[in-house]
């Protein structure tokens, strides 16, 4: 029971969340510059574009502008972006597979490389192989992902020809509307680019953090006793060490989601990849504030969600954790 | 009528499968595709470039900055006040119904109604359809610039919008900006904003002579410029603009790709408020800054070569063109005249400057900001991001604040209109004036062109209005932004882009 405890807590936190960005977020649009310049021609008079903001109600007092917000958020409607001409929840949905597909991407990556590469590391210390991946990953942590990314696609996009550069190629969408690019080569091909250069910021993170916790684990008394008892080193190694050197990586990865949003604003804008970062980055070009409030809104929901698999996940690696907030 | 049509167009293909190029597919990027559909909605760069391929005009520019027809086969000066065009005939919309003068008047009634373009068309008083093929337009006074007007009027298939949904909307989905009917080479076959559009050739284009062979052109906006310039360089896409200086060479040198460059007309300026700070009010001050500013080196250094050094607004090729005026840079005669004005200890100004609208806005500020300390003139230079840029600008937030601007009807009265006559909120004169320079004879000669038909004596008045702005240091006036294109070999963008950057890809020709 304590379950259902714990995920009406964590709704509540997610309301509480998205009404406090929503405020904050309404306080800034005045500074995020003027919209309605983005919206005409330069040779437009002032009383025009004056009408122009009235329309859109833009004079009104922020009271009045957020209690009209706030209304229609209730009912789900974010706004009308004013360049997609079209709710924003919707354009944002509607991004919302190419960046999630992006970030599934990456999460692959590093997660296939990661663990393998730190155990590794963590048990031939001393290898020349070790010392390269080591020296690399201290590389890999201190070049900005942008760089990364314009390095990407000058190698293989351009100089090598190998892979495409832009985009997201071929997409093929599914009966319930998701538009995939995992199911045609062309947009695999598109994806690898844009996902590597995506976990190349969590990738030496991992395998640092990776290899300094199985060291530790690999000190530990029981993993001792278990050798002294004869299990086999494999088992040792990778049952009983490895699996207590997740639990603060599951940590760390959680904490780490956001990192990853943010730089998938980095990535998807070099790639021009047509995901919600893109489309958010392009909206604070634009003044587009419907847009931006209703981005900021939907990632902090998307922060809450993410915390709360991560919390149930705790549990299943280390059943010593409870749910926060639940007692039992 | 229409067997001779269907006749025609059979012909036509006929003659096409032997003399033209087979139909090619065109990929292109800009940074940025349309905002609508509707070309009405909003006058920018975007909006004309897609009018061009889905729509066409009356009459268009041509690379001479002269005028050829298009929809409008002919036209004939009536009166000081009145202009007939006399429409082509057996044009149709992409929806199959016939182009009619009715189409035309329907249109430039919308315009009159467009926020954006209504300023353009202040001076047309009315346009009536005097027979199914000629159009009547009459101004509010003798007007020089009809057929510059005339080139933003591309008809609109008036039943197809009436039907739908005619409405401009600035902010919301209206039918307009999501479909549309126009005349053009070029049919909108697919749209997902922000991603691609696909623009399939008009079976039944009516200008047979078009060398055009681009049978489908995808539109892919790149934001990033490196990006842009990558997918030209691997082969992604045929065909750039703009292409950032830093990578013009890196274009002209590749074997597979080359560099097609024109001198820009978007005027770049410092513009100095002579309200706002005492010494600025000055002329031997602001003449002491542009003797200072050092445009010729800002153009090598900081644009690389990639604008025209100027010395007035209007660039070649416009009436008001100037030719006695030539780029001053003297620091010893900046520091004299600085002295002569009791500044020889110099002053302090604040300056604003955007850092994402045009071409390296920034960095020329920084290099300006640096050569006016030399004459002992402080500056304090704040830059930020066009869309917080404008607000300011309105504001007139900083003694020295930086403006490009384009012409609109690509004439040089149009500069002064905006940026250089006194300003004033009822008429909407001098609205981007943020120096408040203000000159009586300026003002005169401005309003004069306006409605002075005797090319000869207009040149006359712009000229010399240019000659006084030049004389009192107005403002200061560093380039031309030039344009550039990239494009694969073998597509032949050259023959198809202007000064104006609205390239006519309907006669765009891609060899094998």
């Amino acid at each position: 029971m304590h379950i259902i405890a714990f995920l009406i807590r964590r709704a509540i936190q997610a309301v509480i969340v998205m009404f406090v960005i929503s405020i904050i977020g309404f306080s800034i649009q005045d500074n995020l510059g003027d919209p309605l310049r983005e919206l005409v021609g330069q040779s437009v008079s002032e009383q025009e574009r004056e009408a122009l903001r009235d329309n859109l109600g833009l004079n009104d007092p922020f009271f009045v502008q957020y209690t009209r917000f706030l209304g229609n958020a209730l009912q789900g409607d974010l706004g009308t972006s004013y360049f997609f001409k079209r709710p924003a929840l919707s354009v944002i949905l509607d991004k919302f597979p190419a960046t999630f597909e992006l970030v599934l991407g990456a999460v692959f990556i590093f997660v296939s490389l990661s663990i393998p590469a730190g155990i590794y590391c963590a048990i031939n210390r001393e290898s020349w192989l070790a010392r390269i991946i080591m020296t690399g990953s201290i590389v890999g942590i201190s070049v900005p992902v942008f760089l990364t990314a314009i390095a990407m696609v000058w190698l293989f996009g351009v100089e090598l020809g190998w892979l495409p550069a832009f985009g997201r190629g071929d997409t093929y969408e599914l009966p319930w509307g998701w538009d995939t690019g995992f199911l045609t080569w062309d947009g695999i091909t598109h994806l690898i680019l844009p996902s590597v250069t995506l976990s190349s910021i969590m990738l030496p993170l991992f395998i640092r953090l990776i290899r300094a916790e199985m060291m530790e684990a690999m000190g530990t008394d029981y993993v001792r006793f278990a050798r002294a008892k004869g299990l086999p080193t494999r088992r040792v190694r990778y049952v009983h060490a490895f699996r207590n050197t997740l639990l603060p990586v599951v940590t760390v990865g959680g904490l780490m989601i956001g990192t990853l949003i943010a730089y998938t604003i980095l990535t998807e804008t070099v790639f021009q990849w047509p995901g919600m970062g893109f489309l958010f980055l392009e909206a604070v070009n634009r003044v587009d504030t419907p847009l931006i409030i209703a981005y900021i809104i939907i990632v902090g929901l998307i922060f809450v969600v993410v915390n709360t698999i991560v919390d149930f996940v705790y549990t299943l690696i280390n059943p010593m954790v409870k749910l926060p907030g639940a007692k039992g | 009528m229409k067997t001779l049509r269907n006749l025609a167009t059979a012909a036509a293909i006929v003659l096409g499968t032997t003399v033209m190029a087979p139909a090619q597919t065109l990929n292109f990027a800009y940074d940025a595709d349309p905002v609508s559909l509707d070309p009405h909605e909003q006058l920018s760069g975007g909006t004309l470039q897609l009018s061009h391929m889905v729509f066409d005009p009356l009459i268009r520019w041509n690379k001479e900055l002269d005028f050829d027809p298009r929809l409008a086969a002919s036209w004939e000066r009536v009166d000081d006040t009145t202009m007939r065009f006399k429409l082509r005939e057996g044009v149709t919309f992409h929806s199959g119904n016939p182009m009619t003068a009715e189409d035309v008047v329907w249109t430039i009634e919308r315009l009159k109604t467009s926020p954006d373009f209504k300023g353009i068309f202040a001076s047309w008083v009315s346009a009536t359809a005097v027979d199914d093929t000629t159009v009547e337009i009459k101004t509010d006074g003798p007007s020089p610039l009809v057929l510059h007007t005339a080139t933003y009027v591309f008809p609109m298939d008036k039943d197809f919008y009436e039907d739908g949904g005619a409405e401009i909307t600035k902010h919301g989905d209206s039918f307009a900006s999501q479909n549309v009917s126009g005349t053009g080479p070029f049919i909108v076959a697919e749209r997902e904003q922000g991603v691609k559009v696909v623009f399939e050739r008009n079976a039944d284009y009516w200008d047979a002579d078009s060398p055009g062979n681009v049978q489908t052109a995808i539109l892919t906006p790149i934001k990033e410029a490196p990006t842009r310039v990558a997918a030209l360089l691997s082969g992604d896409v045929d065909f750039i603009a703009p292409v950032p200086p830093t990578d013009l060479e890196r274009i002209e040198n590749d074997d597979n790709t080359k560099l097609v460059t024109m001198t820009g007309t978007r005027i770049i300026t410092l513009q100095l408020n002579q309200e706002r700070n005492e010494a600025l009010a000055d002329p031997k001050v602001r003449l002491a800054m542009a003797y200072a500013i050092n445009n010729e080196g800002i153009v090598q250094k900081i644009m690389k070569g990639f604008g025209t050094v100027a010395a007035q607004q209007s660039p070649e090729g416009y009436v008001g063109h100037n030719p006695n005026l030539t780029p001053r840079f003297d620091v010893a005669k900046a520091q004299a005249l600085m002295e002569e004005a009791g500044y020889a200890d110099g002053f302090s100004a604040t300056m604003m400057c955007p850092n994402n609208r045009y071409v390296n806005d920034f960095k020329i500020c920084e290099a300006a900001a640096a050569m006016l300390a030399k004459i002992n003139v402080k500056i304090d230079l704040t830059t930020m991001p066009k869309a917080q840029y404008w607000p300011k600008f309105d504001e007139r937030a900083a003694d020295i604040l930086m403006l490009g601007w384009h012409a609109d009807t690509e004439d040089s009265a149009n500069f002064n209109e905006f940026l250089t006559m006194t300003p004033n909120t009822d008429t909407g004169r001098g609205q981007y004036n943020s120096g408040n320079y203000s000159n009586a004879e300026v003002d005169e000669l401005t309003v004069a062109s306006l409605t002075e038909t005797d090319a000869a004596k207009r040149a006359e008045q712009l000229q010399r209005v240019e000659e006084i702005l030049y004389n009192e240091a107005a403002f200061i006036p560093l380039h031309w932004q030039d344009l550039a294109w990239g494009a694969r070999t073998g597509v032949m963008i050259e023959d198809v882009v202007n000064v104006m950057n609205f390239p006519y890809l309907g006669d765009l020709v891609i060899e094998e």
